[in-house]
């Protein structure tokens, strides 16, 4: 019999017993529906988590620091001999470089790269009129005002990429308003002062070999320490620590929440400044005393960065970036084996989720078995004659499989629609309690349209294997007894 | 005209010969041999059919050899449980016999596969039956037009070939009617229409007029009488019945299985008489056989 011969066939009987089939339709829709709103759920939360971490700027970055040369399986290394073993204990392939700025040029022009910038982070007080109150000051390029947390903040991001402006982080905020008994939001357009250690070069002429004066004394006295030096050249590589200070204009106040300085620090800080003003500071970074070593045995005189951090346009560039960060012989490191191990988490919470929304659509499946056996007892009359007039095992087989395949696709459709509209109750109910909560609303449901087709899809496949037993004993029934049936 | 399989080999003797009419004896003859003459529309060897019942065997067809010439309109007698059915079933290929074999238009059933089984049931063969099995949800036209849809017949042909079928039984007003509508008669009448719509060459009744009166049961004879024997008799005093639909169409060889011996004897030329499973009894009836010419318009043998 041709398809539609027996689609026609098929809705005919279906229509016959159309309460029975309803009902069992309607088995398989919530079976479905139940299905397609675990699924939702997980890959809701999975969005909504993946949306989260996308927008911190933590996923898309890969922090760059120059190696040490000194091996981490406790095999002393000489510097320049190759770095920290590869991966597998392979052999590095390029020595460790100074990372400089021929280094971040290069860095910049790697594939899918959208900036390359440093990330400074250091202690500096902050001082307003006579008080003032220690922070971890972090420097913030440009592109962070993309960041959502600065879409809520007081006052507004960086005038420009040099303007000396700072930007508080709430609790800091509140705490050096309280000082002057303000409320936070009056500190914007207010000027505070910076003080940090800054480095300061030192000049050849000035070293001298006899004195061994500790840096602090000297620091406190604004006079350079006085070192024997490993050579006359190294005099050019010191530098001494001085306190500083600098100026700076509060320009906005932004809340503790999600505010993260890409990949220098994974940690919050209480005040940020714009990346070339932290670069102008000179402030002194961890990786100043081990860039002396190395620069006395290199000779280079560039300024080195602690840390580069790499941004690309997608998260999915990373592990090429990674490798080609590691071929040009620095460490990287990303945060993408937290969102492998991530996904994995999600992978498996949608199968748990899956196989609970299935074991309806499993139940569902048995009333699909029952139906069609019933059909059967009262089509056996029917199936006799179709049999007596030239139907082969294969048409009626082909017929009850159909009925199944038609129960399935009726039930997928309307399971998914069901489910599509528990989804959104569920969402109205969350956007509710998330408001009554002060809270921003989340999307934390999701019906992809490989969600929608694949559960359809898997709700006729469900019907056919039913819909198998019952065909094949609807095929096999001897035509003589079934006509003698009455 | 094409050749049969078993028209050379064996070829004792023309067609003509034994089938003109007026040559036919009425009275019993001997058993036909089951070695085959020409025109044999079906032929039994040795066929036999038992059913396992707990431990006794039921020997529904014992060992029956039967010729049935093509044109022939077979009357099959029997008390119940003579194995009358059964011969049937296993004639349309819906039973498979224990030994034996039967040959439908040369062909051996016992060597058909499923598939040709179901093309044989569907194409060369219609079927009758005593309770109609019309499927009671259709109408008049969807339960004709089921056997164009199993041979998958185009769609643009169905609707004239069930007309004509229907024409040919005299129910062509009666389309969407539903079975329930309809009286037993006229029942039966669609189901021969349905049986008919593929233009088989043997229909197969089982007990056709069991479920009606005399008088509608005469109808329904009446009616199988004309398709046997188109040209001869169109089915006179059957009303409705469209004359030139039945001219238009070849003779078809009859098996009818029945009890009422009268009926057998107005309107079949052969009545085949069965008890315990065997051939008790055959004779010819008054009726003409095929005419030479009806084989001939048939191109008989086939």
């Amino acid at each position: 019999m041709k398809f539609r011969d027996l689609s026609e066939l098929a809705g005919r009987n279906l229509r016959e017993a159309v309460l029975r089939n309803t009902l069992t339709t309607l088995g398989i829709a919530v079976g479905v529906a139940s299905l397609v709103a675990m699924l939702s759920l997980g890959v809701g939360l999975q969005e909504l988590v993946g949306r989260r971490l996308e927008r911190s700027g933590l996923f898309d970055s890969v922090l760059v620091r120059p190696r040490t040369g000194f091996g981490n399986q406790g095999q002393p290394r000489m510097l320049g001999s190759g770095g920290g073993p590869g991966p597998g204990g392979a052999p590095i392939a390029a020595t460790p470089r100074p990372l400089d700025e021929a280094a971040r040029l290069q860095l910049a022009h790697l594939p899918n790269v959208v900036e390359v910038y440093p990330e400074f982070r250091f202690t500096g007080d902050l001082r307003l009129g006579p008080g003032g109150h220690l922070a971890q000051i972090a420097s913030l390029p440009a592109s962070a005002s993309g960041n959502d947390a600065f879409e809520s903040m007081k006052g507004h991001f960086f005038s420009s990429p040099t303007a000396r402006e700072i930007i508080l982080q709430l609790d800091l905020a509140q705490e050096l308003a309280a000082l002057q008994q303000l409320p936070p939001a009056d500190l914007i357009g207010k000027e505070v002062v910076v003080r940090y250690a800054g480095r300061q070069p030192l000049e050849p002429e000035t070293s001298d070999p006899a004195a061994r004066d500790t840096a602090a004394r000297d620091t406190s006295n604004g006079r350079r320490p006085n070192q024997e030096l490993a050579s006359p050249e190294d005099a050019a590589l010191g530098f001494s620590i001085v306190s500083s200070q600098v100026p700076l204009h509060v320009v906005g106040i932004v809340d503790a929440e999600a505010v993260t300085s890409g990949g220098g620090g994974f940690g919050r800080a209480g005040a940020y400044v714009p990346v070339a003003v932290a670069q102008q500071l000179a402030v002194v970074q961890g990786n100043d005393m081990s860039e002396i070593v190395r620069d006395s045995t290199t000779g280079s005189r560039a300024e080195h960065y602690a840390n580069l951090t790499v941004r690309v346009n997608h998260p999915s560039g990373i592990p090429a970036l990674e490798a080609a960060v590691k071929d040009m012989g620095y460490t990287a490191f990303s945060l993408q084996d937290v969102t492998r191990s991530l996904t994995r988490v999600f992978a498996i919470l949608d199968l748990l989720l899956g196989i609970f929304g299935s074991l309806a659509l499993a139940v569902a499946s048995l009333g699909i078995i029952n139906t069609l056996v019933m059909a059967i007892l009262e089509r056996r009359r029917e199936i006799g004659v179709l049999k007596a007039l030239g139907a082969s095992n294969g048409d009626i087989r082909q017929l009850f499989f159909t009925e199944a395949g038609v129960m399935g696709l009726a039930g997928g459709v309307a399971g998914v629609a069901l489910g599509w509209g528990i989804g959104r109750v569920i969402q109205l109910a969350t956007t509710i309690y998330l408001r009554r909560q002060a809270i921003p609303a989340e999307n934390i449901w999701s019906v992809p349209w490989w969600l929608v087709a694949g559960a359809i899809g898997f709700s006729v496949v469900v019907s056919l294997v039913a819909g198998m037993y019952p065909a094949t004993r609807a095929a096999q029934l001897d035509p003589v007894e079934a006509l003698r049936y009455e | 005209m094409e050749s049969h399989p078993y028209t050379k080999p064996r070829g004792v003797g023309p067609v003509t010969t034994e089938l003109t009419p007026g040559a036919e004896p009425t009275a019993a003859q001997p058993p036909i041999e089951p070695g085959g003459r020409d025109g044999a529309a079906i032929r039994i060897q040795n066929l036999a059919r038992h059913y396992k019942m707990g431990s006794a065997t039921i020997r529904a067809v014992d060992g029956i050899s039967l010729e049935v010439h093509s044109g022939d309109f077979v009357a099959v007698l029997g008390a119940s449980g003579s194995g009358k059915s059964s011969l049937l079933n296993l004639l349309a290929g819906l039973d498979h016999p224990t030994s034996g074999s039967v040959f439908v238009l040369g062909r051996e059933l016992g060597a058909m596969t499923p598939i040709e089984l179901s093309r044989h049931r569907n194409g060369t063969i219609g079927m009758v039956f005593q309770s109609f099995n019309l499927l009671p949800r259709m109408t008049v036209m969807e339960n004709v037009e089921l056997p164009l849809r199993i041979a998958e017949v185009p769609r643009a042909e169905r609707p004239q070939r069930v007309r004509e079928a229907l024409e040919r039984v005299g129910l062509a007003a009666r389309l969407t009617h539903r079975p329930g509508e309809l009286s037993g008669g006229e029942q039966q009448r669609v189901a021969i229409a349905r049986a008919l719509v593929n233009r088989p060459r043997i229909l197969l009744a089982d007990e056709p007029t069991g479920n009606l009166d005399s008088a509608t049961g005469e109808e329904i004879l009446r009616l199988i009488s004309s398709i046997n024997k188109p040209v001869a008799s169109a089915a006179p005093g059957v009303p409705g019945v469209n004359v030139a639909a039945a001219h238009a169409t070849t003779a078809t060889t009859v098996v009818m299985v029945t009890h009422e011996r009268a009926l057998a004897e107005r309107y079949a030329n052969r009545i085949v008489t069965m008890a315990d499973g065997r051939i008790a009894r055959q004779e010819r009836t008054a009726n003409p056989a095929p005419t030479a010419e009806a084989i001939a318009e048939k191109g008989v043998p086939s």
